[in-house]
C-alpha cells in the first residue's frame, strides 16, 4: 500500500541557521504519529513543510506518492496553535469558504457539509457566531472542522492545545481521539503525553533539527534509548 | 474640529461688527452685486469637488497597484515600490503640477503622441500622483497588519493566492485602510487649490479673480476659507461615520 507521507533527507534553513538537518519520516495510511521534542527542535518546521507552508532547501516530501506542490487543494489539513480562524466570517462561513472557492461546491452543498462537521465537533449551535465570540476550545474545534471540510487525506496538528486554558484542552483532545478512531492519518505535534499514549501508533522525538528516536509508545515511554530523549521525557512527565 | 469652528468664526464676526477693515457688502447676498459675487465664488465648488473625487479615485487604484509589489516576495518588485513611494512623496505639489501641465505634453509630443493636458486633467493627474504614494503606504500597512497565520490557514484549505487576497486578507485589511484613506481625501481637497495656478476655475481661482476686481481680499478670502472649512467638515463627518461602522463590524 502507498504511504501517506514519505520524507527523505529534508533540509530547511532560515538564513545561516539550519532548522532541519536531514529528516527522514514515513507515515503509513491511517497511522497516527506524535512528534515531541524541546522548543526550537524543528517540529513545527517539519509539519509546515508537509503542509506546503515552508519550501524545503533539500530532500523530498511525497504526499500520497506525489510532491506536495501537486497535491489536491486541502488534501493536507492543518490545525494551528493559534487557530487562525477568519475573524470577519461567521463560523459557518469559515467552514464553507474552502469547499466553495477551492472545490467549486454549491453554497447549499458547502453549507450541508459544514453543518455536518460542526455536529461532528459538537458545536452545531455556534454556526452563526463570529470566532471572537467563542471560547478557545470551541475555536480550535471550528478550526479542525474547517480543515475536515476539505476532506483531507492527512491531518497535521501543531500544538493544537498549547494556547488553551486547561479546562478546554480535553474537549479538543476528545475530538482528535474520535478522528483517530475513524482512521484518519494524523501527525500531531504535542506535549500532551496522555493523548499520545492513547492514540499514537508511533512516537517521534526530535532535537536540534533531526529525528533522534522513534518507536511505538510503549517502549518509547518505558525505555527511551537515547540520553536526550530520556532527559526530555523526564522533564515533561515529572509534573 | 466641529466644536472649534464657532470659535474660529468669532474674530471674523467681531471684526465685522467693530472694525473699519471689513466691508461685507461685497458678498452680501441681499444686494444684486453681492449675490452675483457669492454665486461666482460658490460656482467653483463643482470643479473643486469633481477634481478631488476623480483624483481620489485614481489615487486609490494607483495606490493599490503600487502597494501590491511591496507585499510580494520579490526583492526587485519591493524596490520598485520603495523608489516610487520615496520619489513621489518627496516632490512638492506645485513643481509636480508645473511638470505635469507644462512639461508632460512636450514629452508626449516628443514621443509622437498628441495628448493635450488641460488645467482640469493636469490638476487631477498631479493630485492623484502625489496622493498615490500615501495611499500605497496606507494599503501596505493595512494589509501587513493582517496576521500571517490568516494567509497560511487560507493556503491549507486550498485557496489560491488571489482567492486568499480577495476573501481573507482584503476584507480584514479594509477596516484599517478605509478610515485613513478617507482622511487622505481631505488632503486632496485642500491641495486642489493649487490648480488655480494653472488657470483652473475652482474655488481659489475664483476668489483670486474677484479679489482683484473688487479690492476686498479680506472678505473674499475669509469666505473662501469658510468654503473649504464646510467641505472638510462634511468629509470629516463621513470619516467618523465610516470609522464607527468599521468599529461596529469588528465587534460584530
Ligand atoms: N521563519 C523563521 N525564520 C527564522 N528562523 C526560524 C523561522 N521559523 C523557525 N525558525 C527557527 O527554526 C528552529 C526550529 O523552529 P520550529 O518552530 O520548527 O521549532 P519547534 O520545535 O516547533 O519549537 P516550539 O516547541 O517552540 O514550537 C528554531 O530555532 C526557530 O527559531
Ligand atoms: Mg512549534
Amino acid at each position: 500500500m502507498q504511504n501517506a507521507i514519505e520524507i527523505r533527507g529534508l533540509v530547511k534553513r532560515f538564513g545561516d541557521f539550519t532548522a532541519l538537518t536531514g529528516v527522514d519520516l514515513t507515515v503509513a495510511r491511517g497511522e497516527r504519529v506524535v512528534i515531541c521534542g524541546p522548543s526550537g527542535s524543528g517540529k513545527s518546521t517539519v509539519v509546515r513543510c508537509i503542509a506546503g507552508l515552508e519550501i524545503p532547501d533539500g530532500g523530498s516530501i511525497l504526499v500520497d506518492g506525489h510532491p506536495v506542490a501537486q497535491s489536491r487543494p486541502g488534501e493536507v489539513g492543518m490545525v494551528f496553535q493559534q487557530f487562525n480562524l477568519f475573524p470577519h466570517l461567521t463560523v459557518l462561513e469559515n467552514l464553507m469558504l474552502g469547499p466553495m472557492k477551492a472545490r467549486g461546491l454549491s453554497r447549499a452543498a458547502a453549507e450541508a457539509r459544514a453543518r455536518a462537521l460542526l455536529e461532528r465537533v459538537h458545536i452545531p449551535e455556534q454556526a452563526d457566531k463570529r470566532p471572537a465570540q467563542l471560547s478557545g476550545g470551541q475555536q480550535q474545534r471550528v478550526a479542525i472542522a474547517r480543515s475536515l471540510c476539505m476532506e483531507p487525506q492527512i491531518m497535521l496538528f501543531d500544538e493544537p492545545t498549547s494556547a488553551l486554558d486547561p479546562e478546554m484542552i480535553a474537549e479538543v483532545l476528545d475530538v482528535m481521539v474520535e478522528l483517530a478512531e475513524e482512521g484518519m492519518t494524523m501527525i500531531v505535534v504535542t506535549h500532551e503525553m496522555g493523548f499520545a499514549r492513547k492514540v499514537a501508533d508511533r512516537m517521534v522525538f526530535m532535537d536540534r533539527g533531526e529525528i533522534v528516536e522513534q518507536g511505538p509508545p510503549g517502549p518509547f515511554f518505558a525505555a527511551p534509548r537515547s540520553e536526550r530523549c530520556r532527559a526530555f521525557l523526564d522533564r515533561i512527565l515529572r509534573h | 474640529m466641529r466644536r472649534l469652528a464657532p470659535f474660529l468664526l468669532l474674530p471674523l464676526l467681531a471684526g465685522c461688527a467693530a472694525s473699519q477693515a471689513w466691508g461685507w457688502y461685497v458678498i452680501d447676498p441681499t444686494t444684486p452685486q453681492g449675490l452675483t459675487n457669492v454665486r461666482f465664488l460658490l460656482g467653483g465648488m463643482g470643479e473643486t469637488v469633481l477634481m478631488s473625487v476623480l483624483a481620489a479615485a485614481a489615487s486609490m487604484v494607483l495606490g493599490l497597484m503600487v502597494a501590491l509589489p511591496a507585499l510580494s516576495g520579490h526583492r526587485a518588485l519591493r524596490i520598485v515600490n520603495r523608489v516610487y513611494v520615496e520619489l513621489i512623496r518627496s516632490i512638492p505639489l506645485l513643481p509636480m503640477l508645473f511638470w505635469v501641465f507644462y512639461g508632460l505634453p512636450l514629452l508626449f509630443r516628443a514621443m509622437g503622441l498628441s495628448i493635450p493636458i488641460d488645467p482640469f486633467w493636469g490638476a487631477v493627474i498631479t493630485l492623484a500622483l502625489s496622493d498615490s504614494a500615501f495611499t500605497a503606504e496606507i494599503y501596505r500597512a493595512g494589509i501587513q497588519a493582517v496576521p500571517r497565520g490568516q494567509a497560511e490557514a487560507a493556503r491549507t484549505i486550498g485557496l489560491s493566492r488571489v482567492q486568499t487576497m480577495r476573501y481573507v486578507i482584503l476584507p480584514q485589511a479594509i477596516r484599517r485602510i478605509l478610515p485613513p484613506l478617507a482622511n487622505q481625501f481631505i488632503y486632496i481637497v485642500k491641495m486642489s487649490a493649487f490648480a488655480s495656478v494653472i488657470g483652473m476655475q475652482e474655488l481659489t481661482r475664483r476668489a483670486n479673480e474677484l479679489a482683484v476686481t473688487e479690492y476686498r481680499p479680506l472678505e473674499i478670502y475669509s469666505f473662501l476659507i469658510l468654503e473649504y472649512l464646510a467641505l472638510v467638515m462634511v468629509i470629516s463627518a463621513g470619516v467618523r461615520w465610516l470609522e464607527r461602522r468599521m468599529g461596529a463590524d469588528e465587534r460584530g
